[in-house]
């Protein structure tokens, strides 16, 4: 396997491992540092990439491993994460700007769900990859995947709603 | 597609029990506008994962600058050996050169005055026979 057939393979999901990662290491910075060591470590094992027949899925799962690692040696250095889209809340005057307030809330709400949910919801729906995947990607049997992801779903619209005040019963 | 189809879909949906078809389907729905208010939080949540979608990671993928500087520094640990060995192995050659020349000066001087004190005995000797011809001179 030379370098053009390795890009072949791994750059139509490098633009989601970058997803994962700042999901997961909240700052764009950290993220794409851990995009670039994650494919260099990739290349590295160039040899076994060879003989899995899913890469994309194996790539996914050493994302997650290597964040929770980075997340680990974080919290023991003490550092502080830092996230660059959070907007304070003030009293928008336009509707379109309550919209886009309100969508950025959801990014806010993920950021707060236990860390397997928030894999878990990025994987499904905003990389919208099926089932028997995110089983594999997360080593977790199918019932689990699903209940934690529902479990996420309705966590985010409770607190969407409960923000905004609708009062649906 | 008519509100009930919708509702029913997004019941689906919370239980996570929705294909990526049917997922396809309320995204479409929700982020094409015109959503029931009593849906408004589904709107939020779609539009957020579709515009979140579109962030890209645009940096270019590097995989051999750290692979060349990894070798950088090994021929560098190498050189810097060799200088060592180099440098360590001068030093004692000089080192040795300077004890040698050291050697040397002290022998000499240790020489210089042997044969300084044995002319001065050598000259003894010569007056004592002096005096001893002249005794017998005298004697005789």
């Amino acid at each position: 396997m030379n370098q053009s057939d390795f890009l072949k393979v791994v750059l139509p999901f490098k633009d989601k491992v970058f997803r994962l990662a700042k999901r997961l290491l909240v700052s764009s910075e950290e993220a794409e540092d851990a995009t670039q060591e994650l494919f260099f470590k990739l290349w590295k094992s160039k040899d076994k990439i060879a003989d899995y027949n899913n890469v994309e899925a194996f790539a996914m799962t050493m994302t997650k491993n290597y964040c929770y690692d980075r997340l680990k040696s974080k919290q023991a250095s003490n550092l502080t994460l830092v996230h660059n889209n959070y907007k304070e809340k003030d009293t928008p005057l336009e509707k379109q700007l309550e919209y886009q307030d309100s969508v950025n809330q959801v990014h806010l709400l993920i950021e707060k769900l236990p860390e397997q949910q928030k894999i878990i919801i990025q994987l499904r729906d905003i990389e919208e990859y099926d089932f028997d995947e995110i089983c594999k990607m997360v080593d977790m049997k199918p019932t689990a995947v699903r209940v934690a992801l529902s479990r996420a779903r309705k966590t985010i619209r409770e607190e969407l709603i409960k923000k905004h005040n609708y009062g649906v019963s | 597609m008519e509100l009930a189809n919708i509702e029913k879909l997004v019941e689906k949906y919370l239980n996570a029990e929705t294909t990526l078809q049917e997922e396809t389907t309320l995204k479409n729905y929700f982020t094409e506008g015109s959503v029931a208010p009593h849906l408004q939080e589904y709107a939020y949540m779609f539009t957020y994962f579709a515009t979140i979608k579109a962030e890209v990671y645009t940096k270019t993928i590097a995989l051999e600058p750290k692979k060349s500087k990894r070798r950088n520094y090994k021929w560098l640990s190498v050189a810097a050996s060799i200088v060592l060995l180099f440098s360590v192995f001068i030093g004692k050659q000089e080192y040795e050169r300077y004890q040698a020349l050291k050697q040397f000066e002290q022998i000499s001087k240790g020489l210089r005055l042997l044969s300084q004190n044995l002319k001065k005995g050598e000259q003894a000797v010569a007056t004592l026979y002096t005096y001893e011809n002249t005794v017998n001179k005298i004697l005789k």
